[in-house]
Parts: C-alpha cells; structure tokens; sequence
C-alpha cells in the first residue's frame, strides 16, 4: 500500500453515530421479524380455500388469541406495535445506509459493469419503496376496507373475493408479491451474512434456500389472489 | 495492436475531470496495461502533453499499489473469463483486441479523493489499519515458532485473509463503495490467530468506526468486490467482521473517538 499525500485537503464526511454494521444488524433482525410473520400470512391467507365461513371464523379468531388470559385484540395489538416497529427500524436503517451509499460515491463511473450482482440485490432499495408503498396500499383495501370494492361493512372472506375479482387489484398484488420475492431472495442471504452466521461452506446452501424460501412464500401468497380471479374460489 | 482509449484527466483535486481520448499505435500484446500506458506518455511527452498521472510499484501483482477501473471493471477482472483475477500491471494486452475501445478511469469514492488523473489517494484505508490492524507483541529474539499452535484450518483462512494487498478495487467494485471486504480480510488475518486476540473486540470496533468516519458505504453483501479483488478474497470474512462486531458491541466494546 503506497498512498501519502497532504490529507488536509480530504474534506472530513458527515459520519452517522451509530455504526454502519450496527445499522445492518437492526435491519437484519427486524427483516427476520417482518419475515416471520409474513410466514404466519401465507398460511392463513390459503384457508380462503376452506370456505367463507372458516376463513371469516380464523380471522376472528386472531382477534380473540389469548381469550380469556387477557382482553380481546390484545395480542393482536402487540403483533401490529411488533410489526410497526419492525417495519420503522427496518425502513429507518435502509434510507440512513442508502444515504451513506450515496455520499460514499458522489462521482458515478462513466463505464460500469456488473458481473456479481444479481436482479435482486440490485432491486433492494427500490423494491423496497415499492413494497411499502404496497403495504399502505393493502392496510387500506383489505384491513380497514376503505380502498376496498365491497367496502368497510363486508366480512373479510368477502372483501379478499371483491378485490381481487378485478384483474387491475390482482395485478398490483402479483407485482408487489414478486418484489417481495425478490426482496427475499436478496434479504436472507445477507442477512445471514450480516448476522455473521455465513462462511464459506455455508454460502452455497444459504443462497440455494434463500432462492427456494423466496419462491415458496412467494408462490403461497400469489395462489389465493390468482385462484380468485380466474374462478377457482368464488 | 492499434488502441482508442478514454482516459480520465482531472488535474488536481479541486479541478472537474473529463474522459479524453487517445489513439494509441503499435501496442505489443505482450505488454502489461501499464506498459501500454507508459507508451501512450511516451507518446503523450513527445508531443508536449501532460502525460497521464497512475499509482504503480512493483508491478508484479504483489504490491498494491496500481488499480485503474477498466471497462468499468476494477483491475479489468471480470472482464476476461481466460484471465486470472490479478493486477492491473497482471493484465496484458493479449486480453484485448485491435482497435478495441478501452474506458480508463480512477477508483470512485468520497474516500478516494483524485490527487491526479488515474491517480487517487488511498490513505484512508491506511489510517483503517492505524485504528486497530496491529497486535500488540513484545520485542526481542522471534519466539520459539512451535511454542503456540495453531490449527491448520484457522492459519490457512488467516493466510487467505492476509493475501489482501490494499489496492482498493473492493471499494471502487462496490456499488455501495464500501471497505468491508478490505477492512474484514484485515480483521479476520489478526483475529484468527492466537496472537491477535487481545485487541481482538477493539479491534473490530475501531476499525469499523475509522471507516464509517472515512465516509466509506455500507456493505450489502453483493459481492462485487470479492470477484474484483486480485486476491480472489471471499465474502465469508465479510460475514466474520459482522460476527465479531457484534460480539464485541455485546461484550461492551465501543469506539475510541
């Protein structure tokens, strides 16, 4: 390493206090959170397929979980500050890493080329934006029902058979539910990686799951929607 | 061989570069990447030019000191499947065709600031290393090399650590122009071994706070500097500096300001 020249030129960087690793294990953490229950989503979003009535009976279900030890909506309100949490920290940790991103290389390279990076890895920042975007979205059509065809009143098996019915829902749901993918896809490996839990014998078995738990949960949440639109569950 | 190439010309730091194009003539096959530079300034002399500012030392691929962006690829690696990841003064003409077009550019970070043209200053990742890439050992006769052992699958990842020469080529890869591969591989050579466990939790926790003070990026584990590095460094010593890290925050080790 050479290298010595008068370093009262180099203008000293904005530097953040907390670390930038500090930074990718809160976003790690709170990936494997938001990940966890994404999992829980996907399993109960198929029991569409059992019917209106099972499907409206596990939704209230999930209302009264932990009757009678302690009031109804209980748990679910610490599921939703859990998750709120989880997505603040992880939203919070993503713009102040991109930031540093950004300031780390103002001046862009006139050639570049990638030879490492794959479609997901490049799509994490804005398919995230996108994916946020999405929940907002979905809060408003499917949980308080106000972006919803049939309405706040309806029962939550019908208000799932209203939306997604039309093919312009449907589609804002497949696009966003391959961002997920994609998000995931890049989002375990390096979150193994940032946890400090890959090494080189690892690697391969991680990046082969991360690729088969993506398409998995990706597949799972894509199949209710599909199975609405062209008929299968009416 | 008859080459076109752009070149970036930034005469000092403070002043704007921009890409200038050169034709040069009768390039050898044989040379190296900088020898066809050292020709173009020849060239470049003759003609009362300034000729083009690069860092080169040894220029065997073992020092560190060259590094030039080419085609958009650190050192040029990746660019030639029938070439082994090594130093620009490694790359030989042989790899390109007559009458190829070849982008030359600097190493790209806040970090890196240009001193001139191709030539940027890289005592940032110096002063990384001031920060915690040392042990402390007393002087004196060299011990006895038997007295602490070592086992044999620790030395090795230790010695394939070790291997990282300090170009910088994992930082201008880096989409994120981060010094995680650079700053682990040094964390992780030290850290293996039984003599680098006494600093072993400042260690990591320094040298992380010197490089997010350097203004480098953070890593998102996308691995283009592992496949830019000479060294051929893996991504697994990425994954054991965050693993150290957060034992030493856990431990209660915190940065020394």
């Amino acid at each position: 390493m050479v290298t010595v020249t008068n370093s009262g030129q180099r203008r000293t960087p904005k530097v953040a206090k907390t670390s930038s690793v500090a930074k990718k294990a809160v976003m790690a953490v709170s990936g494997i959170i938001l990940v966890l229950y994404l999992i829980a989503h996907m399993v109960g979003n198929l029991k569409l397929f059992a019917g209106a009535e099972t499907f409206n009976g596990y939704s209230e279900w999930i209302r009264r979980i932990g009757e009678p030890a302690v009031p109804g909506q209980t748990v679910l309100w610490i599921i939703r500050v859990v998750l709120l949490v989880a997505v603040v920290a992880h939203a919070w940790a993503a713009v102040s890493l991109w930031r540093q991103a950004k300031r780390a290389r103002p001046t862009q390279y006139v050639a570049r080329k990638a030879v490492a990076q794959s479609y997901a890895s490049r799509t994490m920042r804005w398919g995230g934006v996108i994916l946020a975007l999405f929940i907002v979205y979905h809060l408003l059509d499917l949980t308080f029902g106000v972006a919803n065809p049939a309405g706040h009143d309806a029962t939550p098996y019908d208000r799932a058979i209203a939306g997604f019915s039309n093919p312009f829902v449907t589609a804002v749901y497949v696009v966003a539910l391959l961002a997920l993918g994609f998000h995931l896809r890049h989002g375990v490996w390096s979150a193994t990686q940032t946890l400090g839990q890959s090494n080189k014998t690892r690697e391969r078995t991680v990046n082969a799951f991360a690729t088969v738990f993506a398409v998995v949960l990706t597949a799972g949440f894509l199949i209710p929607p599909l199975s609405v639109l062209v008929g299968i569950i009416e | 061989m008859n080459l076109k190439l752009r070149v970036w010309r930034q005469r000092s730091a403070a002043e704007k570069g921009k890409m200038v194009t050169y034709e040069v003539t009768d390039v050898s096959p044989d040379m190296s990447f900088l020898e066809m530079l050292d020709v173009l300034n020849e060239q470049l002399i003759l003609d009362g030019e300034d000729p083009v500012s690069f860092d080169h030392d040894c220029r065997e691929g073992i020092c560190g000191s060259c590094g030039v962006m080419i085609n958009g690829r650190a050192h040029g690696n990746g660019l030639f499947d029938s070439h082994p990841q090594t130093t620009t003064c490694q790359l030989h003409m042989r790899s390109f065709k007559d009458g190829d077009t070849i982008d030359v550019e600097p190493w790209r970070a806040t970090a890196f600031p240009v001193i001139k043209d191709l030539a940027v200053d890289r005592s940032a990742l110096d002063r990384i290393i001031q920060s915690g890439g040392y042990i402390s050992a007393p002087t004196g006769t060299a011990p006895e090399a038997h007295s602490i052992l070592v086992a044999k699958k620790d030395s090795d990842a230790a010695f394939d650590a070790a291997t990282c020469i300090g170009c910088g080529a994992c930082v201008a890869a880096c989409p994120n122009a981060s010094s995680m591969l650079f700053t682990s591989s040094k964390v992780v050579h030290l850290g293996l071994m039984p003599q680098g466990q006494p600093e072993r939790n400042d260690r990591v926790v320094n040298m992380i706070h010197q490089q997010d003070l350097e203004g480098f990026g953070g890593c998102t584990n996308i691995g283009e500097c592992s496949v830019s590095c000479p060294k051929g460094i893996s991504m697994e010593n990425i994954s054991r500096l965050n693993h150290d890290l957060l034992g030493a925050l856990r431990a209660g080790a915190r940065p020394k300001s």
